[in-house]
């Protein structure tokens, strides 16, 4: 997609700087002449809601360093301080904290489009590794946030966390060891994971513009996952898809500040107002929501090793994912049976996190027991965990790689343009539309 | 268009099956009653009264026992604030809270001999703790650690409901709960009392032990607008200030997020405008 | 990354156990991390010891984890061996320990019984000073 630039360079200036370092010409090329299928939905407006979060978690993050001590005595005081005393520290504060769920629920909604349209197919393998990468970090970075303000969840949260790759034979112990720089999590922990908190959105933005290259030379996937054959396909990105995406973007800051505004703490837990105290644990420890579906795969496994090679693998399928799907189709728009099978994915995910946010032996229908199935109960939400990972594990490795050689597929359409323009949804649609408006 | 609001609805119903997943479960404690508080809703306010009676009973009854060691005396005349009054911008020449903080004792050291002294506290100050330690706490409550009370309506699921209810909800244990010295039996309380039931297990009673006996007794505090102090009046009272100590800029929250919808609401509208305008003639 | 030299340098800890009453359990911090002294009753010894011949995996005999003739005495880092929780006294399905975050029971012995847990509570190194001292590390 990166044919020839179309930049005119238009004062003096501009022709002056293009010849010595093209950088207007890479803005323009980027972000307005670039050729956009003009398919696209919604749920491609949320790469650019992803950008705008970055943008928000690094000012709001940079500005709360400013006034945050990284110190076991201190940090819990300091946060406090910063939604006391600091002028509108309390804005700044919930805008970082909420940001980084909304920042999941926008990465959460990127993913399961890639992975509904087929987005992560050749030649798209690298670009939607990168992704991977990027949302690998942003797990490590929102992690690490969590333990700064020392909380009860805080911290033992962290204890839980750095303790899974204690569960790595012989050399576990010594990596926790090393990782907490002590014995226990300690100030030396809450140092390092606040240098390396303000490290990594750094090296997210670095990834996040490796994945913009990336989607530059494949170009953009679309709805039918057919690609731009003609510039009938295409409309230039600016104003069509910019428009679009402030659109999308005004919309998910609505989102974003109810929660911030009216829920500051509907996503958080109660016990991190709690200064962390290393000899109570919190009778219910439970990560963020973001991570609930994760832990609830650790959880499902009995075994401490094993549980933690199954979150891991969690994870790793989704990198795996470009090899494991063997259909020629791309978009699941064209693949009906791929399309329900996506949607109990959906359904699993969700139930996933509700386990990771119950207690394991807690009942899942009513207050009844039925029978004890190896360990526990049948009723139980370890064993709805279980089943719900069995179904997320076969989606990757069973479900993708046989459907995609024995399934039926509807018809593609031959190009971009074909469906759309042949399309009698826009004019009659307006056409309905305006009377009322008017009425 | 449909589409395009499913797509909304969708991420709708993504959020709010994840804002209700972390449901507490241990112990299954009763569901503390839900007050109408005046700071409920988007355009909630404190009521300034409701906080002055509530500042009399942590003050009377609370602060004996728990400390609230991240307020400071200057807060208490802060916009919002159970003391804050109009004449006073600056919360530090308030004369209440001038007066309030005298009556306070907090440590420091002498600047000529070096020796450590009490002094009446000025309204720069934090509130001092009643203990100088938590071992000391401890010693002096049977083991248990009264907690700070600077967070609390935040630090407990429920919030202002749960102080409530706990302060209020006192029984007398069930037949066949043994409660142990220095404990008292508290419906609201989280906890497991399975290993203090010796009746049917399949009906463990709800709740936990609380260390601390009933705080509030009937008129066991007078409050000088003279509403009558009953013990359901006076933890409705305490535990709105104690919403406002955990939370002193609710209303500035509110008020800014007023402000902010509105704009978005309509940088939202004209966005839409704008994108129906540019894609008029385009069929997509 | 590895511990600094102030933080290899934390001392052994002497307590007393006269402050534990019979049946009772005090926790104190030991390098950071918590450290369970319990006075175990006769009840919760005789039902330790007699589990000592039922399956487990991490199989111990309650008396390799006391002192000889001590048997009243369990000193535990109270750290759940699966992900370092701390685990409660009077919960779980063996009357010992029950861990919180993801449902480890142990019983009076504080030897591993059910849940994802992989080893016993650890006994740290301590000896005794006096019939009512002991030092710890």
């Amino acid at each position: 997609m990166s044919g020839h630039s179309t930049y005119q360079p238009k004062t003096g200036f501009e022709r002056w700087l293009d010849a010595r370092l093209p950088i207007v010409r890479l803005g323009y090329d980027s972000f307005v002449d670039y050729p956009t299928p003009r398919n696209l939905n919604y749920w491609w407006t949320f790469g650019g809601i992803l950008s705008l979060c970055l943008a928000s978690q690094l000012i709001t993050g940079i500005i709360l360093v400013m006034h945050y001590t990284p110190s076991a005595d201190h940090a819990f005081a300091s946060v406090e301080h910063i939604m006391r005393d600091v002028n509108y520290g309390w804005l700044i504060r919930y805008m970082h904290a909420n940001g980084a769920s909304m920042f999941f629920i926008a990465v959460y909604v990127h993913m399961l489009r890639g992975l509904y349209y087929g987005s992560y197919k050749a030649p798209r393998e690298v670009l939607w590794i990168l992704g991977c990468v990027i949302y690998l970090l942003m797990m490590a970075t929102a992690f690490m946030g969590y333990v700064l303000p020392w909380g009860q969840m805080s911290f033992h949260g962290a204890v839980v966390i750095t303790n899974l790759f204690g569960a790595l034979p012989l050399v576990g112990p010594s990596i926790t060891t090393w990782l907490w720089g002590g014995f226990a999590v300690d100030n030396a922990t809450l140092n390092r994971f606040f240098s390396l908190h303000y490290l990594l959105p750094f090296m997210i933005a670095g990834v996040v513009i490796l994945h913009i290259w990336a989607l530059h030379v494949v170009g953009q996937n679309n709805p039918t996952g057919v690609e731009p054959k003609s510039k009938a396909d295409t409309l230039p990105f600016t104003p069509y898809a910019t428009v679009k995406d402030g659109f999308a973007m005004s919309v998910f800051l609505i989102l974003f500040a109810t929660f911030v505004f009216y829920l500051p703490n509907a996503l958080g837990h109660a016990d991190n107002y709690v200064e962390a105290n290393p000899l109570v644990t919190p009778a219910h420890i439970v990560p963020e929501w973001y991570f609930l579906p994760f832990y609830a795969i650790l959880r499902a496994v009995p075994d401490k090793l094993a549980g933690v090679l199954a979150m891991f693998g969690a994870i790793a399928c989704l990198f795996a994912l470009p090899w494991l799907d063997t259909s020629k189709v791309r978009s699941m728009r064209y693949r009906p049976t791929a399309k329900l099978y996506f949607i109990i994915f959906v359904v699993v995910c969700c139930i996933l996190g509700l386990c990771g946010a119950k207690l394991p032996d807690d009942p899942v229908l009513g207050h009844f027991k039925t029978f004890i199935l190896i360990d526990s109960d049948l009723n139980s939400f370890v064993w709805l965990s279980r089943f719900a990972s069995l179904y997320y594990f076969a989606f990757f490795l069973v479900i993708l790689p046989v459907l995609g050689l024995v399934e039926k597929t509807l018809p593609v359409p031959d190009s971009i343009a074909s469906p759309v323009l042949s399309h009698p949804v826009s004019a009659p649609e307006q056409a309905t539309a305006a009377p009322e408006m008017k009425g | 268009m449909l589409r395009k609001l499913s797509v909304i609805a969708a991420v709708a119903g993504l959020m709010a099956s994840f804002a209700a997943a972390p449901a507490l479960a241990a112990g299954h404690p009763l569901e503390p009653e839900k007050i109408h508080w005046s700071f409920n809703g988007p355009f909630g306010k404190f009521d300034q009264a409701q906080l002055q009676r509530g500042y009399k009973v942590y003050r009377e009854v609370c602060s004996s026992c728990h400390s609230m060691k991240l307020v400071s005396f200057r807060n208490l005349g802060d916009k919002g604030g159970p003391f804050y009054n109009e004449k006073y911008p600056n919360s530090n020449d308030n004369p209440w809270v001038k007066a309030i903080a005298k009556e306070f004792e907090v440590a420091d050291i002498d600047s000529e001999t070096g020796d450590a002294i009490k002094r009446p506290a000025t309204s720069a100050d934090r509130f001092p703790s009643p203990f100088p330690n938590e071992a000391a706490a401890r010693a002096s409550n049977g083991g248990a650690f009264p907690p700070d009370m600077s967070l609390l309506a935040k630090a407990r699921t429920g919030g202002p409901d749960y102080i409530h209810a706990i302060v209020t909800g006192y029984k007398n244990p069930p037949a066949g709960l043994k409660v142990g010295p220095g404990q008292h039996y508290n419906p609201y309380m989280p906890g497991d009392l399975a290993a203090y039931w010796s009746g049917d297990h399949a009906h463990i009673p709800p709740g936990g032990f609380i260390a601390m006996a009933p705080p509030l007794t009937e008129g066991g505090v007078t409050f000088d607008d003279g509403t009558k102090a009953t013990v359901d009046q006076q933890a409705r009272d305490v535990s709105a200030f104690l919403m406002w100590a955990a939370e002193p800029k609710l209303e500035e929250r509110k008020q800014t997020g007023f402000a902010v919808m509105i704009y978005l609401i309509l940088f939202a509208g004209l966005l839409y405008a704008s994108y129906r305008k540019v894609w008029k003639n385009e069929s997509h | 990354m590895n511990p600094s030299a102030d933080t290899l340098a934390l001392a052994s800890t002497e307590f007393d156990l006269t402050k534990v009453a019979d049946g009772q359990q005090v926790t104190l911090k030991w390098r950071g991390k918590p450290l369970f002294v319990r006075n175990r009753t006769p009840a919760e010894i005789q039902k330790a010891v007699a589990d000592d011949g039922a399956s487990m995996k991490d199989p111990q005999k309650d008396a390799d984890r006391v002192k000889p003739g001590k048997a009243q005495w369990l000193v535990l880092i109270g750290s759940c061996t699966h992900l370092g929780c701390v685990p409660t006294f009077g919960g779980g399905d063996y009357g010992g320990w029950f861990c919180p975050c993801h449902g480890s029971h142990y019983d009076t012995s504080g030897r591993i019984r059910k849940g994802p847990a992989p080893l016993n509570l650890a006994v740290p190194e301590y000896e005794f000073l006096s019939d009512t001292k002991v030092k710890i590390g």
